[in-house]
């Protein structure tokens, strides 16, 4: 028997002993060993490429192109000896090799895949990866990674037979730190332990439980804001509209469809022309939007609903007539599918916090939609128009009397309203279907929130939304998708019944009228 | 005193629309009966399949033009009511099919065996009895009519509150029925109808019955729209519409009078879609799209609300048009036309057909014949309703 040199070829040499429990030990010491060559041995022997000389022990790998290597030294052979055999594995060797290759990953240079090792270690917790899991431990300087190996190694001892309490115990706490889905299924899953630990256990169980309840309820809540801001977003030109002038505007739906459309003609512009701008393209889109849907806005002011002021039975059918006019058209220009529109690098992807993941869009969307509510307080509020649109509002009579051009308001409230279904479209570009069906699917919802608010208050229509959206996906979980929203509508009509102008209901005269 | 009530409600104009659906109901089906097919007369089947449904859809106008017409109640979910007695007919059909369905199941029908349902739900008993379902054909609508206005009125839901919530209430069926696991066949609905009373739904025979039925529920809705519009009590309802809280101010409890018409208009649109089902052969979800229930009160807009005889007019004529349209090459266009007819129909002629005739033929007939001016005045009361609310 050769003279070898140091611990690894010795480890090495244990493959040609053709006993499983040698192999099993030279796989542990490999693993552990760190050498460079530990992974490809250990991916050789795995796919039946790792023979050994049962003479001279030397191990040989053959390379997946056909050369071979000595095993212990990494040197070149000619050819492999004549009576060297391929190492022999069993179903059980067959795991520990599984997981000494989980193991070595472990130690990559990198840390995703560190990352990625020490999760599924957690998830495994194989309990001869300990050493290495330490090792790396020691060694691990991310500080993210090296939470999720101490994690990996407490998990590991808590399914170590042989472990002291306390060792557990600490263990315990880690785990019960790391506090999500997986921490609560390995805790439940630990099987018979000292009646210390159970009891930590059980501890550390329900409080995982509480606090992930309370994530989830922040997880909806983040949902319902999410929603809400998109109901807000849909309903607030129909605030404007229907709370202020009193109009019906069936078409709302389709001014929301027009602005998500002029983002997609605006992304193909850009697309083909000058694709660098692609990240500013909903930039370019919102004003645009604003435009087109406000313009068409005044046009279907102008030509037909000052024409039924006072008869709000008639300019519902009107309009609702138009919307047909205006999905037809849009079919027509760009066919019945839904059409691609992008999302700007910005807004895709998503993070975490805690244990809920946010995507950029609907925070985006949720952010935009507030900044479009601040801005038209604000114009109503602060500018000459907003105060004649209040004035009319609130007496069209002596508005007109103190001068103020009422028609001249009307046309451009309506064009306001429509200008801000148009933006309301770029955002809802981003995370709906674009067809020309997209806003029949807003229309009713609008509605509701605009009703459940109480009609000509911004406000109201701020707490509707986000009320409404709120409380459509806590309903969600418990009754299904389909029936929490059966069941908003049924809960709306009985609402109204209770106080049928709304939340916040406008009061004096003037409501008559 | 009914045919006193009867006879005093029918004007020239009533009784010829009375006449003219009786001889239609009687001679279509006798011309595709009787006459030889090919005949130049023969009324080919199909046809009278489509004509059998535009008079269903003529009784859902009726209902409607009762409650907006006179009432001042615009509905936006009367096709919820439509779909309703639809569904309760289409039930007993689904229950006649019995073991010839394509899994062979006697009690269960099909789309059950294929949800791997063991048994009925409550809800299917009784079904099987033509009685029970006609009874629900008028119940089922009726009740939650009654419920709804009940809830909306009292609480003085008025004008486009409670048109939108009326929208939201056919939205929230629409949404239900959809589902398998409401029991009614989800998506696809209720179809592959057998039988009706023992009679093969295909049939030439059942199919002339059946449209002569709907002719005669036509005119026994429109003689019971025609008694009330007359009565005091229609009068009323005219008050209602044209000054409500002035009516109420007079002592009228006001949404007692509307919880009865809305409530008898929700019967008579079930009605109209019971009979609707089986000529149709199928009932699904999508007769509650809110879409649907607006387009019904077009039919009504376009033949003149409040005129009674207009609205079944105008569901016909629209439909007619429908069917002309979108069967050619000018199918593409058909919703401009229809989105083109809400518009104008309100803007040019807020009227309707009959309504802007009566104004322009009223004043021609009264100077002909003017010893009886202060009955055609008195006429007009009953008439057109003034646009403005």
């Amino acid at each position: 028997m050769p003279a070898l040199a140091g611990p690894f070829e010795d480890s090495v040499a244990k493959f040609a002993n053709d006993e499983f429990s040698d192999t099993e030990a030279a796989i542990g010491e490999v693993a552990a060993s760190g050498n460079a060559l530990a992974s490809p041995i250990i991916s050789a022997l795995q796919d039946g490429r790792l023979s050994a000389d049962p003479d001279s022990k030397k191990v040989f790998i053959t390379q997946a192109d056909g050369k071979i290597v000595d095993a212990a030294t990494g040197a070149a052979v000619d050819k492999l000896p004549d009576n060297a055999a391929a190492v022999r594995l069993n179903n059980r060797l067959r795991r520990t090799v599984e997981a000494a290759l989980g193991g070595l990953t472990l130690l990559s240079p990198d840390p995703a895949k560190r990352l990625a090792a020490a999760q599924s270690v957690f998830k495994s917790h194989e309990e001869n990866l300990l050493p290495t899991v330490e090792g790396a431990l020691a060694k691990e300087s991310v500080k993210s990674i090296k939470q999720a190996f101490a994690e990996a190694r407490a998990a590991i001892i808590l399914f170590k037979s042989d472990a002291s309490d306390s060792d557990k115990l600490d263990a315990v706490a880690v785990v019960k730190a790391r506090g999500d889905q997986e921490a609560l299924a390995l805790l439940t899953g630990l099987g018979d332990q000292p009646p210390v630990v159970a009891k930590a256990a059980a501890a550390a169980v329900t409080s995982i439980q509480s606090n992930l309840a309370m994530w989830s309820m922040v997880q909806n809540a983040w949902y319902g804001l999410s929603l809400g801001s998109v109901l807000l977003l849909a309903a607030i030109g129909l605030a404007i509209t229907f709370g202020v002038m009193g109009v019906i505007n069936m078409a709302h739906g389709e001014m929301v469809m027009l602005g998500a459309y002029t983002t997609f003609v605006v992304q193909e512009v850009i697309r083909t022309r000058y694709p660098a701008l692609f990240d500013y393209s909903l930039l370019i889109a919102v004003p645009l939007a604003f435009l087109v849907a406000g313009f068409i806005g005044v046009l279907i002011e102008r030509t037909i609903i000052r024409f039924l002021y006072g008869r709000p039975l008639e300019t519902l059918l009107a309009t609702w007539g138009l919307s047909l006019v205006l999905q037809q058209a849009v079919r027509t220009a760009f066919g019945p599918t839904n059409r691609e529109v992008g999302n700007p690098s910005w807004m895709s992807g998503a993070f975490e916090l805690g244990q809920i993941t946010i995507t950029y869009n609907r925070l985006w969307i949720l952010c935009f939609t507030l900044a479009v509510f601040a801005i038209l307080l604000a114009m109503l509020r602060y500018t000459a128009l907003g105060l004649e649109m209040r004035a009319v509002t609130q007496n069209r009579r002596m508005a007109a009397s103190m001068g103020i051009a009422t028609s001249r308001v009307d046309a451009l409230t309506f064009g306001l309203g429509s200008g801000i279904a148009g933006i309301a479209g770029v955002a809802l570009s981003q995370i709906d279907n674009v067809s020309p069906n997209l806003g029949q699917s807003y229309i009713i919802d609008s509605f509701m929130v605009v009703v459940f608010g109480g009609v000509g208050n911004l406000w109201g229509t701020l707490v509707g939304a986000f009320t409404l959206g709120i409380a459509n996906k806590f309903l969600e979980p418990v009754a299904g998708a389909v029936l929490g929203k059966i069941a908003i509508l049924v809960l709306i009509i009985l609402f109204i019944q209770k106080r049928p102008r709304g939340l916040f209901a406008l009061k004096g005269w003037a409501v008559e009228a | 005193m009914t045919p006193h009530i009867l006879t005093r409600s029918l004007d020239r104009a009533a009784t010829a629309f009375v006449l003219i659906v009786a001889a239609v109901g009687v001679l279509i089906p006798l011309s595709n009966l009787l006459l030889p097919q090919g005949s130049m007369f023969q009324v080919p089947t199909y046809l009278v399949a489509l004509w059998g449904k535009y008079v269903c859809y003529a009784i859902l106008a009726l209902a409607i033009d009762l409650i907006w017409g006179y009432c001042g109640i615009l509905s936006l979910g009367h096709g919820a009511f439509f779909a309703l007695g639809g569904y309760a007919m289409g039930m007993y059909l689904m229950r006649q099919i019995g073991s010839r369905g394509v899994y062979g199941n006697p009690v269960l029908p099909d789309f059950m065996v294929f949800l791997n349902w063991d048994k009925l739900p409550w809800y299917w008993y009784g079904f099987d009895k033509f009685w029970f379902a006609a009874l629900m054909v008028l119940l089922v609508p009726g009740l939650l009519a009654f419920c709804f206005g009940w809830l909306a009125f009292r609480s003085r839901v008025t004008g486009v509150y409670l048109s939108i919530i009326t929208q939201a209430m056919t939205y929230a069926l629409l949404l239900g029925f959809f589902r398998n696991d409401f029991g009614f066949g989800g998506n696809n609905g209720l179809t592959d109808f057998k039988d009706i009373l023992g009679f093969n739904v295909q049939a030439e025979g059942t199919r002339a019955v059946l449209f002569l039925l709907s002719c005669l529920a036509l005119i026994v809705a429109f003689l019971i729209c025609r008694a009330i519009v007359t009565s005091k009590l229609g009068k009323v309802l005219i008050a209602v519409r044209d000054a409500e809280s002035r009516t109420r101010f007079l002592g009228y409890r006001v949404e007692s009078y509307k919880l009865f018409v809305f409530t008898l208009s929700a019967c008579m649109a079930g009605v109209a879609g019971a009979l609707y089902v089986p000529q149709v052969g199928i009932i699904n979800p999508s007769e509650f799209a809110p879409g649907n229930s607006i387009e019904a009160v077009i039919w009504v807009a376009v033949g003149g609300r409040g005129t009674l005889v207009g609205a079944a007019l105008g569901a016909v004529v629209v439909n007619y048009a429908k069917t002309f349209f979108t069967s050619g090459p000018l199918a593409p266009y058909w919703l401009f036309m229809l989105g083109a007819l809400f518009i104008l129909v309100t803007l040019l002629l807020p009227k309707g057909i009959v309504g802007t005739f009566n104004s322009w033929w009223e004043p021609i007939r009264a100077r002909r014949n003017s010893p009886d001016a202060e009955s055609a005045a008195r006429e007009d009361g009953v008439g057109a309703p003034n646009p403005a609310e």
